[in-house]
């Protein structure tokens, strides 16, 4: 008689959600960036991944780029609109109240999915490469999303080496803590702005590339990842980098293995109960403090 | 090296600067001194460009200051120390003073620079990988003077080094301004603490209520009766 010892589902389920908290990881380290130097919360975000994704699919499968080349040029094109929304959204209302700042961004999300809409129609559509399943012990696990999790990974290892390594990458630190003085270092506050929205751009690229291999392209797909992303980096504390991938995973793990216990849309409903219910105990996240 | 022209200069439309002049000589160390709500600060960051002049003129090495923005005074060879140290608090000691040397000139000199600092301030050295947060009163003093000194400047500009600290620890920060001005630089310090600033410094200016009312030696002014007697208590 053999005594089952663990429930190679239960592994799975919960393999999955550490891939799937790579992702929401990611996503949440360009909201926290932004609002950790900029003070502001680009409602918009999950938005820039919907353009990225729509980038990828008109390069690769109408022009017929290869789709090395669509992703990099994703996030390029990404990473320029995010510089372009701090000077022509952003610069003009950074005096103003956090709650203008908010509706301005909100204004942005509803902006670009109305155009996305008028320019891409409303069908789904996909860059269609299926990336098979890899059988690991038992357990079916999804290559596509082995790949984000190992990119996401290593686009955040990237990330903290260049904000703990690099002048400029101190610098954005630095802005966060002291905005006023920063010039009488020779930094010109206004320039890291660009530089940080740039690079918040990026990762939203990035992200946009990674999960157009697991979705379909709609106009509302931001939908999809941008509350959740904003829900992740609250329970984190917001502009907490550290705080926001502890999120992540605690995240995906209600929601892969409550899906997995319950149906899918449980662990959805057991992970944003777990988020008002630490809503209640620490108002300011997990690891927030500001 | 720099001169100041019958500057005034203010907040909205409080006035707190008016019809400053003033001359700070390459080599020379000069003093600022007045008491509190003077406009001491007020002055040096005007010359640091963190807010305008109304009117009257700036010029470094000859050179007009107007037109060029905050981050760019720097480049000029000006580095400002400002009130109350204004440390990055979660950046450790060294991050700190690269910090200080941010312009891509600095950046070339960095390690001869940080040798310097640390030799300057051994403390700085134990202390490197600490956030500066944590450190004391004095020693993010000798944190925030060495992350100005890691540009390489011409001319050090120190808004009230003894602000805030223990008696003990004044007397060392004066011995280190003393140490900075035999290395040669140029230093115009704001201090409030007029006994010690005058046993440091060249020359000074008294500044009252934003208008200069007396400058000379530091030993003239050191002796002259008003000083001793509104000032000194003696």
């Amino acid at each position: 008689m053999t005594v089952q010892i663990f429930d190679v589902f239960l592994l799975e389920a919960v393999v999955n959600g550490i891939l799937l908290g790579g992702i929401l990881a990611l996503l949440a380290l360009g909201l926290n960036l932004i609002f950790g130097v900029i003070d502001v919360v680009w409602i918009c975000y999950a938005e820039l991944i919907m353009i990225g994704m729509y980038s990828v699919y008109y390069l690769h499968n109408v022009y017929h780029w290869p789709l090395a080349f669509a992703f990099l040029a994703c996030v390029l094109l990404v990473a320029a609109l995010g510089a372009l929304l701090h000077v022509l959204v952003i610069r003009p209302v950074l005096g103003a109240e956090p709650i203008n700042q908010l509706l301005v961004t909100g204004g942005v999300l509803f902006f670009l999915q109305a155009v996305a809409t008028l320019a891409f129609g409303v069908e789904f559509r996909n860059i269609g490469v299926s990336l098979p399943s890899l059988q690991v012990g038992g357990m079916y696990l999804s290559v596509a999303r082995l790949i984000a999790f190992s990119v996401a990974l290593a686009g955040m290892v990237a990330v903290y080496l260049f904000l703990k390594r690099s002048y400029l990458g101190t610098a954005i630190r630095a802005i966060s803590q002291d905005r006023a003085i920063m010039p009488l270092m020779g930094v010109s506050p206004n320039r890291i702005f660009v530089l940080t929205s740039a690079l918040g751009g990026a990762l939203a690229g990035l992200a946009a590339c990674l999960l157009v291999l697991q979705y379909d392209i709609h106009p509302a797909i931001g939908l999809s990842f941008g509350p959740i992303t904003f829900l992740v980096c609250v329970l984190g504390g917001l502009g907490n980098m550290v705080g926001g991938f502890i999120a992540a995973f605690i995240f995906a793990q209600f929601i892969s293995v409550g899906g997995y216990f319950l149906a899918l849309e449980w662990g959805y409903v057991l992970a944003f109960l777990f988020f008002i219910v630490v809503m209640f105990w620490r108002p300011r996240g997990i690891l927030g403090g500001k | 090296m720099l001169q100041l022209a019958n500057v005034s200069a203010g907040y909205g439309s409080f006035q707190a600067l008016f019809d400053v002049s003033l001359e700070v000589k390459a080599g020379e160390s000069v003093a600022v001194i007045g008491p509190n709500g003077a406009g001491k600060t007020t002055l040096l960051r005007v010359i640091s460009k963190l807010i305008a002049a109304s009117s009257g003129t700036l010029s470094m090495e000859g050179r007009p200051l107007d037109g060029v923005p905050a981050h760019q005074v720097i480049g000029l060879g000006i580095a400002h120390v400002p009130e109350n140290r204004r440390l990055f608090p979660k950046l450790t000691v060294e991050e700190n003073l690269r910090m200080g040397g941010f312009l891509p000139a600095a950046r070339a000199r960095f390690a001869e620079r940080l040798e310097f600092v640390y030799a300057l301030f051994p403390r700085m050295q134990e202390r490197r990988a600490q956030p500066a947060g944590t450190l004391s009163g004095g020693e993010q003093q000798m944190c925030a003077i060495g992350r100005a000194l890691m540009s390489g400047p011409k001319l050090l500009l120190l808004d009230e080094p003894s602000a805030g600290l223990a008696p003990v620890v004044v007397q060392a920060i004066f011995g280190m301004i003393r140490r900075i001005c035999g290395e040669g630089y140029t230093v115009l310090i704001v201090e409030q603490n007029i006994r010690q600033v005058l046993k440091v410094v060249d020359r000074a200016y008294l500044l009252e209520t934003g208008r200069i009312k007396m400058s000379g030696s530091a030993a003239d002014l050191l002796g002259s009766e008003d000083i001793r007697r509104a000032y000194l208590g003696l």
